[in-house]
């Protein structure tokens, strides 16, 4: 869609995005369409064709008409998903966003407002707030969007009537206080007739204050937020040596606040610290510093190991809450419900973490805001919860910092809700971790990185952890594993648990119930193995689910190899390779179990 | 940080994001402004590179000059460059004008059709060999999952509906009425087997967004846009059979600026030199659906 325009009034102007919502049928497409033919932001020629069109087909023209840019949206009557239209004023230009205003489109509603910075939502006056009104408000007050004015249209069909206005003006009100949404403002309109549209209504004298036009212009722009602190989940961190490039860049967008050359910087949930070396820009003058909104990357004094996913934060800022447990507020999207004992995919940031459902508190009907109390959350509801994440996740609280507060569940490779966190709850790791993140920032790191020593070694270090009952040959297959790697060449180490038991835990050894410090040491034990490139092969009679959750927020490495042995399974461990050993052929083990590690990358196939 | 440097972040966060999730991505390369824009956000994204192959379908009909610009940009940056072409519609003539079909079946044959089967590696594709400085036979016989491109909302009507990331059934089919949800810069990055996703880092950028970008980072761009004295110039790239020039007299890039401001071009279509779009019923959207760009 092309605008007339000048020199002057584009140079400089800001842009802004708007979306338009409201139940079906409420005229969203007409105020569009009324909107562009006042400011005369048509192609010419494009109001008499679709005129002349509707004259051929004989029936009554509509503005919505203008804006039917898709065939079947044509033949339905209805906008199905949100187009984006442009449109200017004399104080900036806009896209208008028209989201569909059919329950069965609320996602794509929900993906046109997502990217708007304000919103008109529209009543219809004869036809008074309707299901989709109240919704469409909740969504957009759990999206964030904070600007919103309220169109009452279609006043021509109830004469212009101010009491008719006031009263969806006083009920629209309460429900809107009810989610905390202060509306802008309500406006009565009427999109067919034009009235309070571009200019004040000769029919509506009553009415004293903006057009819709006057109304978009006194929106603000929402600049980033650069004052909160700094927060950038990181994207990748980039090493294009194969074309010749020396940089090791950590690359992400700056959502909240800014980062100087210099400044200390933490990554969590790993707590591993640097310094801001350079920051790195192709194509643009160097930088000192950068803020809330730039696509960046730095490099950092120390080669530390950090990953996508990770979120970076500035030393002596706001901590972000860590956990594997979060109280949510969420909207599902989904065709099927949310459910228990289901795996899903969470996305934060740049994480994805595997994750299950563990408790709904309530069901809110967002039409009605009526609570129900259910088991599960269905198509188009909105709901409390608890999620119980496979890994820790790093995030802020909505209250504290929203951005770093969304996420989304992916479930069957859709994205089918998304929706704020509430609370962090302290989950069963959290006294080990606080100890792993105050060593991980006293770490003292080599200058040879674990690539280095990978290729080195020609192995990465790995953790092989052998459980499983007592009696059922652990022990056997551990020390056979340990003989073959190492005529393989390999550097390979196999760890008693006894071999910690009497040293590093002779202080508690002889407490009572310390099953869980005697993993978490045996786990530290493993990380300095690990971090010296080992593959290391550790037994443990009958190790839980707990116990190998302790040993994974103590490594720093991710590469733990689970097997269970023996016929009997009796804890609840989430193991990747079930082994049952026949003494006479122990080798046979050893062969499957190699073939894992060459299938995992630990080692690799001579071939 | 102002508009352009708004449109350029969102666009270099998208690319990221594809560069993390799609383990076989490349990049549609017209040769046109848009893509070249693309390209230039791709090595603004990853730091001067572009860790990812370019493709380009070439139909033969390219006008020779975008070809030449295509080679020494490729030489230049050090492009991973994957060319590919209906070999068989070409040597059976089913092309517009010269042979036996219209417009639309030819646009079918040599852009959607050569790209379907180049993006899945069913048909042979080249690479440019930079040691060799040539293209050779590619033996990389993966298909692509995930694709970016050039497409813009404002271009025309079926594109404003697009999302950032978009997915394509087993058909290359496009499922308007059912597209993904899409906010909090959380995109559609995990697809079923056989499915791929398009990608569009352009989406919020208008034409004038376009040439605005291209003076401010100085981005190389093919002659054809300008006037060269006779009054003429190229607002849209395509096949020169079914590709015609616009009245300009818009001699370099902020002559374009100042052409798109003045509203001189306002009330005319960007595409409206691209003769498919007009060609049957459904034009421009009836080809998209099918797989077309």
């Amino acid at each position: 869609m092309k605008e007339k325009i000048t020199v002057d009034q584009i140079d400089n102007k800001e842009t802004m995005n708007i979306v338009i919502v409201g139940h079906v049928d409420h005229g969203k497409s007409t105020i569009i369409g009324r909107l562009m033919a006042d400011t005369n932001s048509l192609p010419e020629g494009k109001l008499a064709q679709v005129k002349a069109n509707c004259e051929r087909n004989s029936k009554p023209f509509e503005y919505a008409f203008l804006l039917d840019a898709l065939l079947d949206e044509q033949e339905q009557g209805i906008t199905i998903d949100s187009a984006r239209v442009f449109f200017k004023t004399e104080k900036r230009n806009y896209i208008i966003i028209d989201a569909p205003g059919h329950i069965e489109f609320l996602k794509n509603m929900i993906s046109g407002a997502a990217r708007a910075e304000a919103a008109l939502l529209v009543i219809d006056a004869n036809e008074g707030i309707q299901e989709n009104s109240r919704r469409h408000g909740y969504m957009l007050s759990m999206l964030g969007i904070r600007q919103i004015a309220v169109i009452v249209n279609k006043m021509d069909l109830v004469g212009y009537q101010q009491a008719i206005f006031e009263q969806i003006q006083t009920e629209f009100s309460e429900f809107l206080k009810t989610i905390n949404v202060v509306p802008r403002s309500f406006i009565p309109v009427s999109g067919m007739q034009g009235d309070n549209i571009a200019a004040i209504s000769p029919n509506m004298n009553w009415y004293k204050g903006h057009t819709v036009l006057d109304m978009v212009d006194n929106f603000t722009k929402e600049a980033p937020l650069v004052e909160k602190p700094f927060r950038m989940p990181v994207q990748g961190v980039y090493k294009f040596t194969r074309y010749g490039d020396a940089r090791r860049i950590i690359a992400g967008t700056i959502d909240t606040g800014k980062l100087q050359v210099g400044d200390e910087v933490i990554f969590y949930p790993s707590g591993k610290k640097s310094r801001v070396k350079t920051i790195e820009q192709f194509n643009s003058p160097p930088r000192q510093e950068v803020e809330a909104g730039y696509a960046v990357g730095f490099t950092l004094d120390e080669q530390i190991y950090v990953k996508r996913g990770e979120l970076a934060v500035k030393a002596g800022e706001l901590v972000p809450k860590i956990s594997t447990l979060l109280k949510v507020s969420l909207f599902w999207l989904g065709k099927s419900p949310l459910i228990k004992g289901k795996e899903y995919s969470f996305k934060l940031g740049t994480t994805k973490i595997p994750m299950r459902l563990q408790e709904v508190h309530q069901v809110i009907d967002a039409s009605n805001l009526s609570v129900l109390k259910k088991e599960q959350v269905g198509r188009h509801d909105v709901a409390e919860c608890t999620l119980v994440l496979n890994r820790v996740a790093a995030f802020d609280l909505a209250e504290d910092i929203s951005s770093t507060s969304r996420f989304v569940i992916v479930d069957d490779y859709e994205i089918s809700g998304g929706g704020i966190i509430r609370e962090a709850i302290e989950d069963q790791q959290k006294w080990v971790r606080d100890k792993v993140f105050i060593r991980n920032y006293k770490w003292e790191k080599s200058i040879i990185s674990p690539e280095e020593r990978a290729e080195k070694y020609n192995q990465k270090s790995s953790l092989v952890l052998i459980t499983g009952e007592r009696n059922v040959g652990k022990k056997a297959l551990a020390k056979a594993l340990e003989s073959r790697l190492f005529a393989d060449g390999k550097i390979v180490y196999f760890l008693g648990i006894g071999n910690v038991l009497y040293g590093v835990d002779a202080d508690i050894k002889n407490q009572g119930d310390n099953k869980s410090e005697h993993i978490r040491r045996l786990s530290e034990v493993a990380n300095i193995l690990l971090d010296a490139g080992i593959i290391l092969i550790v037994t443990a009679v009958g190790l839980s689910q707990v116990d190998l959750e302790i040993i994974k927020t103590t490594l720093m490495f991710e590469r733990i190899e689970t097997i269970w042995v023996g016929e009997k399974i009796t804890t609840d461990i989430a193991f990747d390779l079930h082994l049952e050993i026949n003494e006479q052929d122990i080798d046979g083990a050893v062969s499957e179990l190699k073939e894992r590690l060459q299938e995992k990358g630990v080692i690799f196939r001579p071939w | 940080m102002d508009h352009l440097d708004e449109l350029e972040n969102i666009s270099i966060h998208i690319l990221r994001e594809a560069y993390a999730n799609f383990k076989n991505l490349g990049m549609l390369w017209s040769i046109g402004k848009d893509s070249t824009v693309l390209l230039w956000l791709a090595r603004k994204a990853f730091f001067g590179h572009v860790p990812f192959p370019l493709v380009h379908i070439d139909t033969a009909y390219k006008i020779p000059e975008m070809i030449e610009y295509r080679d020494r940009l490729t030489r230049q940056w050090k492009l991973n460059m994957v060319v590919g072409q209906n070999i068989d519609a070409l040597s059976l003539k089913q092309t517009f004008p010269d042979g036996a079909v219209d417009r639309i079946t030819c646009c079918g044959l040599l852009k959607t059709e050569a790209l379907k089967n180049t993006l899945s590696a069913e048909w042979p594709r080249v690479r440019y060999n930079h040691d060799k400085q040539c293209y050779e036979r590619d033996f990389n016989s993966e298909a692509f999952t995930g694709i970016i491109l050039g497409v813009r909302a404002d271009e025309e009507g079926s594109r404003s509906k697009e999302r950032y990331f978009s997915p394509r059934d087993k058909q290359n089919e496009w499922e308007v009425a059912d597209q993904p949800p899409e906010f909090w810069s959380q995109y559609k990055t995990d697809f079923a087997p056989g499915t791929h996703l398009r990608i569009h880092p352009l989406l919020d950028w208008t034409e004038l967004n376009i040439w605005e970008y291209i003076k401010r980072e100085n981005i190389p761009t093919v002659s054809l846009y300008y006037d060269q004295g006779e009054g003429k110039r190229y607002r849209s790239l395509g096949c020169y059979p079914c590709t015609t020039p616009i009245e300009s007299s818009a001699k370099n890039v902020d002559e374009i600026i100042v052409e798109l401001k003045t509203g001189k071009l306002a009330h005319i279509a960007e595409r409206s030199g691209r003769a498919q779009d007009k060609d049957g019923g459904g034009g421009l959207e009836a080809l998209r659906r099918k797989g077309y760009m």
